[in-house]
Parts: structure tokens; sequence; C-alpha cells
């Protein structure tokens, strides 16, 4: 494999990385009003909310792109891959984080609640002062192995004709017939992204657990 | 606490309740409790573990929901909607016996958040009232430590002075030394005793009852849901009207 193929790789690799940049910050704010929609106590708001959560849960991601891709067109919206499967996989993300943060908002004691609403604190400020910074803590483990997750998963839009890491790893294969190199060096390409997250992960995990003694 | 009695200039009560009637599902957790209490006045709550000590006062500032009955904070009557919910929960500070401090603040952002949410105060007004106040506890000098780099007694103070920083024209205290470990218990008591010194209305649910004859101007006996017995604390000790008030006094100040 020569440099050309290696560059048109790393080409690949910015779309991976853009991708996985994207639909993690869309689906953050998404995930984020999906976990606040889904403790939020009024009753039918949070069935909703749950129903959302159980579809994308409980079906291929590969799936949901397919349905974005081809069913958006279906209904008159036209986009470009890059368009279909950022919604795609924000969707996605904002599922699976939102339930995410639903169980860490739980986790935060609730006299740390009830004290702030014998201060008077309305519902933002509660959130945003006291629980959110609360949650968040205790969610960044699960949160940055789903951030991984999502890495390796921008792989499917490949299936779409959207050329990112593992398509462009496919093209170069196809080319010049050495599979095991190319894709070797794909492997290592998402391991490199992915590695150092899973140590920052396990990181924080320690040093909240002993800041928490 | 003759002098306190007095300063209740106005006859409206600062805290009344009438018919509060609270049930969890079949149970009944609070049987038409009427109670007054004046400004100024200091108000003890003792009674077997159930009774619904807690969820009393937890009904005033309506952390909990009643069914039946009014409740009357500061002239503000207490409805089931947040407007006047909020006025009241402004009116009225609540210790708890978890301390409830807010972990990822320190001490001195936990005095000054809600000072600045919901009263509006600016940041060096704000920062200038919680140390005052952290001042008056005797902990100033722990403000930039964050609550859990602090001991038990030193949290409950916090958490004293973070009441205090909302000027409340009441306090309210949940079992605020029953988390303590026992050489802690006295600093927490003299901090609320010096609050009451300085005529703060009171309603404190505690068993400590030394404190409750220093302090009180009158100690409410409950047992299931309802009150029992209500006197001024040398009545109260010295002559128990009611037979389970006698057998809970001779429990708890026979383990003395």
């Amino acid at each position: 494999m020569g440099r050309e193929e290696f560059l048109f790789l790393l080409a690949g690799l910015k779309w991976t990385v853009a991708l996985s940049v994207v639909a993690f910050i869309c689906g953050s704010i998404a995930g984020l009003i999906v976990a606040l929609a889904r403790t939020s106590g009024i009753f039918i708001v949070e069935r909703l909310t749950a129903g959302y959560i159980a579809v994308f849960q409980g079906t291929p991601l590969l799936m949901q792109l397919f349905v974005v891709y081809y069913g958006l067109a279906l209904i008159g919206i036209q986009m470009d891959a890059w368009a279909a499967v950022s919604v795609g996989l924000t969707l996605h993300a904002s599922a699976f984080l939102g339930e995410i943060w639903r169980g860490s908002i739980e986790a935060v004691p609730r006299g740390q609640t009830e004290a702030a609403k014998a201060l008077s604190l309305g519902y933002v400020s509660r959130m945003k002062d006291v629980v959110l910074p609360q949650a968040i803590r205790i969610s960044l483990p699960a949160t940055i192995g789903f951030l991984v997750q999502l890495i390796k998963g921008t792989s499917l839009a490949s299936i779409v004709g959207f050329t990112e890491l593992t398509r462009a790893g496919n093209i170069i294969s196809n080319q010049i017939f050495q599979p095991l190199t190319v894709f070797g060096v794909v492997g290592a390409l998402y391991f490199l992204m992915c590695c150092p997250l899973t140590i920052y992960g396990a990181h924080l995990e320690r040093k909240f657990l002993t800041a928490s003694r | 606490m003759n002098q306190t009695m007095n300063s209740a200039t106005t006859t409206e009560p600062m805290i009344s309740l009438s018919g509060v009637e609270k049930w969890y599902g079949a149970f009944k957790a609070l049987d038409n409790i009427n109670m007054s209490v004046a400004k100024g006045e200091k108000i003890v709550l003792c009674g077997p573990s159930g009774s619904g000590k807690s969820t009393l006062i937890r009904c005033i500032n309506h952390l909990e929901v009643y069914q039946k009955g009014d409740i009357h904070v500061g002239g503000i009557m207490l409805g089931h909607g947040s407007k006047t919910i909020d006025a009241v929960r402004r009116e009225v500070g609540m210790v708890f016996q978890q301390f409830n401090l807010f972990p990822h603040l320190t001490v001195l952002q936990n005095c000054m958040l809600a000072p600045m949410r919901s009263l509006g105060l600016d940041k060096a007004q704000a920062e200038d009232r919680a140390r005052t106040l952290l001042e008056r506890v005797k902990i100033a000098e722990q403000a930039e430590k964050y609550p859990a780099q602090l001991s038990g007694g030193q949290q409950q103070r916090v958490d004293i002075a973070r009441a205090l920083c909302m000027r409340p024209k009441a306090m309210l205290f949940d079992e605020p030394t029953s988390a303590l470990d026992p050489e802690m218990v006295k600093e927490v008591l003299d901090t609320m005793i010096a609050l009451a010194e300085e005529g703060m209305t009171m309603i404190c649910v505690t068993h400590e009852m030394g404190f409750a004859r220093q302090v009180a101007d009158r100690v409410i006996f409950m047992a299931s849901g309802a009150i029992v017995e209500e006197a001024p604390p040398a009545e109260f000790f010295s002559n128990p009207k009611h037979e389970r008030t006698r057998k809970f006094l001779g429990e708890i100040l026979g383990r003395h």
C-alpha cells in the first residue's frame, strides 16, 4: 500500500471523525432533551420518550440509517448521504444518551432536589445548578463508552455510499487487492481513535470513585 | 423565653395548620393536624419514629403533598400551584437530617446559589451575605472547601447558614443532629440555640430533650400521625398527661 492509498484512507478518516463529532454533539443536545422529558414527571411525555428510546434501542443502527436515507427520500425530503447519516446517527445517539442520562439524573440523591426545592430554586436552576452537574459526573464513564460505540457505528454509513474510513478501505482494497493490509491499517486507525477514549473513561471512573469517598 | 413571646406583636400567627390530613395510599400519615406558631416562637416536635413529625414539617414547605386542610405561612396561603409554593419556600428555611449540601459546590457557593437564583442578588451581594452568615455559624474559614472535606457537624452548620442566606422568617429543622457523631451534636445545638436567642421562629423535629427544655416555648408530642399533647417544656417533662407521652419520655430519657 503506497502513500496515495494511505492518504485516501486518511481522507476517509476525516469524514469518520466529522460524522462522529456531529452525531455526538447533535445527539447530546437531543439526548439532553430526551433525558429531561423522560424525567419530567409528566406521564404522557415520559411514556412517549420511553417509546422513542425503545424503538432506537430495539432496532439495528443499520436499519435506522436505511430508514432515514430511503424513508426521508420517499416522503420527498431529498438529502445527500452525509446529511442523511448525520440525522440517522444523531437520532440513534439521542436515544442512547437520553437513556444513559435519565439513569444518571435518577441516581442523584433525592435529598439534592429536596434541598434545592426548599431553597425555592425553580426547575431550570434545580436542573442546571444542582442535578445535572452531578448527573454528568455519574454518567461520564457510560457516556464515553457510548461515544466509542458511536465512532465504530459510523462505519455503517458506508452502506448508503458515504465514503468514510471503512468505505475508503473497501475502495482501496478493491484497487490493490491487499485486503488484509488495508483493513489492518483501517482497524489500527479506529483503534487509535477509540482506545485513548476508553482509557480516559476508565481514568475518569477511578477519579470519581476516589472523589466520592 | 418569655421575652420572645412578647415580640409576637402581630395577632396573625407565623405558621398555622388547620385540619391537615395526608395519606400514603390507605395509610393515614397525618390526622387532622391543627397547630399555630406565633412569630418568634420555638416549637419542638417529638414522638416515636413513624409518628409523622418529619412529614408534618415537610408539608409546611410543600416537600410533601397533603390532601386536606390549609397551611398558612407568613400570611401566605399555601396552595398547590407553584407560585404560592415558591413564595412560601422563600419565607421558610429547612435544615435536613442528611444536610443535603450540594457536593459539587464549595461551602460559599452552596450559600450563594439560592439568593442569586431566587432572590435575584448579584454575586457580590450574595457573597457578602454568605460570608456574614458563615461567620455567624463560626465556619467562615472553611468557605472555600467542598462539603466532603468537612465534618458532619460543620456540614450541618453550613446547611443552617445556607438556609439563613435566604433571610427566612421561620426555620424548619428535620432531625438536624440525628445523623451526627455524638461529639458533634453540641456545636450544632449551640448554633440553633444562638439562632433561637435572636428571635427566629423555629419548628424543630428532634429527640434532643435538653435542647427542648432550654429553648422550646412549647413541646408538641405526636404519635400515629396525630398531635397527642402539647405543653410548655417544664410541664411537658414533669407532668405529661397522656399514657403514650409518658411511655415515650420513659424510653427516650431512660437512655440518657
